[in-house]
């Protein structure tokens, strides 16, 4: 089935509104939220979930107060500054601290227990959109490629089991452990940019990453009106890389108004931004049916 | 004296408040970019670069003929980047830590230290503003260690007490995002006046509560979405320093790469006053809130 990812490199360029309005103009796909770290798209899904589980993911050193002798080995075998003298003892600070192992090794006391990380919960959920794979990862952890890669497993086999045939995704800002996570395999990435200096700036680095995983990538503009010197910058790039503009979409306060409503933004209106992302997704449809073909 | 500018949703101004603030801090500052996946604070200050050095992570590397395949190693790392597969000794260079533990615990010196590189540091000056930035290379998925590394650059660069800095992060609230604003002496949240920015608030909140530093909000785009996000920061005592007013002027000339504390006087006044609250939550004493005079 194919599986489409919107990605962004630079985040707030519309990744989140974009995904729940081609989630609303395809036929009820498996919908996930793969940015894991601040996921926006149930407020505009309300979802109801109907299994959760926790994530555990990893590992953290803990000193045992009472068994430490202060030796000083565990600071100096750590490279991440995660061990530091509380009194006449050391304390691990779990912020810091990698879950390596190296000083649970080599304490001499043996007085370092390493203990497994709860670090997010995840869902499965129904919408009126379709079925929706999403988590939250507690704030502050790590180990969001391994629940990029759970989610993305799970939409899988929902994707099989009830026969549908397409997932959208929407994935992380930046380029890298869970947009790394997400690109693997994927049949089109979606990049969302603005006509800024820094999106132009952040595109250019989110295509060498897909280039870099051979993964196609199709374009959407989105405020293009808001520069039109940058709009063709973006376009002569596209051009350049020979990734497909799929939509050049407007500055619409629509978005904002349907956000606040937790509607997609295609539900709520049907006015020119509305009419970029319909043509957006059929544009996408074709691409992936052309890419299948091949 | 370390600010950090932070947010949890992506593109709610963390880059435009941070190059603002450099520009009117008025006392030596360094405009540091912790936003190593995706760094653009150099495109509004546009920085002469002076220098600029790769970054690189130790990884191990397997000295031909030395293993005795005792297993040590693998059975330590926890990252899956070396594995003995029979009695050949693999390693994964892309998956490592750089924990040195495999280093460390091989009894018969059958790994030697190599490298992977992770990006670079790039330091420079503009117009009176000093500049250091990381940048990761692209296909690298770890940005904490290149941060590491930018945080002692910065480190060495405030040494001697005569600089603050202005530190722009990354989005999100997990480890990278934690990692940015770990040796700041006050945090400030970038956020806007959509459920969006809310939630994406209320989760960098909690994430950054347990670091036990002064905290405080711009919201940014104010007069867009709704008044939720006001609520929320009186409701949980997260003073709100600034509100920058929703003006289609002010994302031409963000298109344009301009500093908005230089496309106006009320602009520049505006970050001029927000710094010096910044100065004095940094230093633990109270701030007032700005929201009426600039709403």
């Amino acid at each position: 089935m194919p599986e489409i990812v919107v990605i962004s490199g630079k985040g707030g360029t519309g990744k989140t509104s974009v995904t729940a309005a081609l989630a609303h103009l395809a036929d009820h796909p498996i919908i996930c939220d793969l940015d894991v770290d601040a996921p926006d798209l149930h407020l505009l899904l309300q979802p109801r979930p109907w299994r959760q589980e926790e994530f555990r993911s990893g590992f953290e050193a803990a000193i045992d107060p009472l068994a430490c002798q202060g030796c000083g080995e565990c600071q100096v075998r750590c490279r991440y500054g995660a061990i530091n003298p509380r009194g006449e003892i050391y304390a691990v600070d779990p912020l810091r601290c990698e879950g390596c192992k190296v000083c649970v090794h080599f304490c001499p006391a043996q007085a370092i227990a390493f203990n497994e990380r709860h670090c997010g919960r995840w869902q499965i959920s129904d919408t009126r959109l379709g079925v929706m794979v999403h988590a939250q990862l507690f704030p502050g952890q790590e180990n969001s490629g391994r629940l990029v890669a759970l989610l993305r497993q799970q939409a899988k086999e929902l994707a099989k089991t009830r026969g549908q045939a397409l997932i959208i995704c929407d994935g992380a800002p930046g380029i890298g452990c869970p947009v790394i996570s997400s690109l693997s395999g994927v049949d089109l990435a979606v990049a969302v940019c603005e006509p800024t200096p820094s999106g132009l700036h952040d595109l250019e680095r989110v295509a060498q990453l897909c280039e870099h995983f051979r993964v196609p990538v199709a374009v959407i503009i989105n405020k293009h009106d808001l520069s039109p010197d940058r709009t063709r910058e973006i376009e002569d790039l596209c051009r350049l890389r020979r990734m497909p503009l799929v939509a050049q979409l407007p500055f619409d306060e629509a978005v904002v108004k349907a956000m606040l409503v937790g509607q997609t933004v295609t539900e709520y209106d049907h006015g020119p931004i509305s009419q970029g992302l319909t043509q957006a997704w059929q544009a996408i449809q074709a691409l992936t049916r052309d890419r299948r073909a091949a | 004296m370390i600010i950090a500018v932070a947010s949890g949703k992506g593109g709610t101004g963390k880059t435009t408040v941070s190059a603002s603030l450099a520009q009117v801090w008025g006392a030596p500052v360094v405009a540091v970019d912790l936003d190593v996946e995706e760094p653009n604070l150099h495109l509004f200050l546009r920085p002469e670069i002076n220098s600029r050095q790769q970054a690189w992570l130790e990884v191990p590397r397997v000295v031909e003929g030395a293993c005795t395949a005792c297993g040590a190693c693998s059975e330590l790392c926890q990252f899956k980047a070396i594995s003995l597969l029979g009695d050949v000794l693999l390693t994964f260079p892309e998956m490592c830590h750089g924990c040195g533990g495999c280093l460390a615990v091989c009894p018969s010196g059958a790994l030697t230290p190599d490298q992977r590189e992770l990006g670079e540091i790039l330091w420079g000056r503009a117009e009176g503003v000093g500049f250091l930035s990381g940048r990761l290379r692209v296909g690298e998925a770890m940005s904490p260690p290149l941060m590491r590394q930018v945080r002692q650059a910065l480190a060495v660069l405030l040494a001697d007490g005569g600089r603050d800095a202005i530190v722009d992060s990354p989005p999100g609230v997990s480890c990278p995002a934690v990692n940015a604003v770990m040796d700041a002496d006050a945090i400030l949240l970038v956020t806007e006046p959509t459920p969006f920015g809310l939630h994406d608030l209320a989760l960098a909140r909690e994430a950054f509560t347990p670091l036990g530093k002064p905290m405080a909000a711009v919201i940014n785009r104010a007069g867009l979405g709704d008044d939720r996000v006001r609520e929320f920061c009186q409701r949980e005592g997260l003073p709100i320093l600034a509100e920058i007013p929703f003006a289609r002027r002010a994302a031409e000339a963000y298109a344009r790469g301009q500093v908005l504390a230089s496309v106006s006087d009320e602009y520049r006044d505006l970050f001029a006053d927000l710094a010096q609250d910044l100065r004095r939550l940094a230093a633990g004493e109270p701030v007032r809130e700005r929201v009426a005079a600039h709403a």
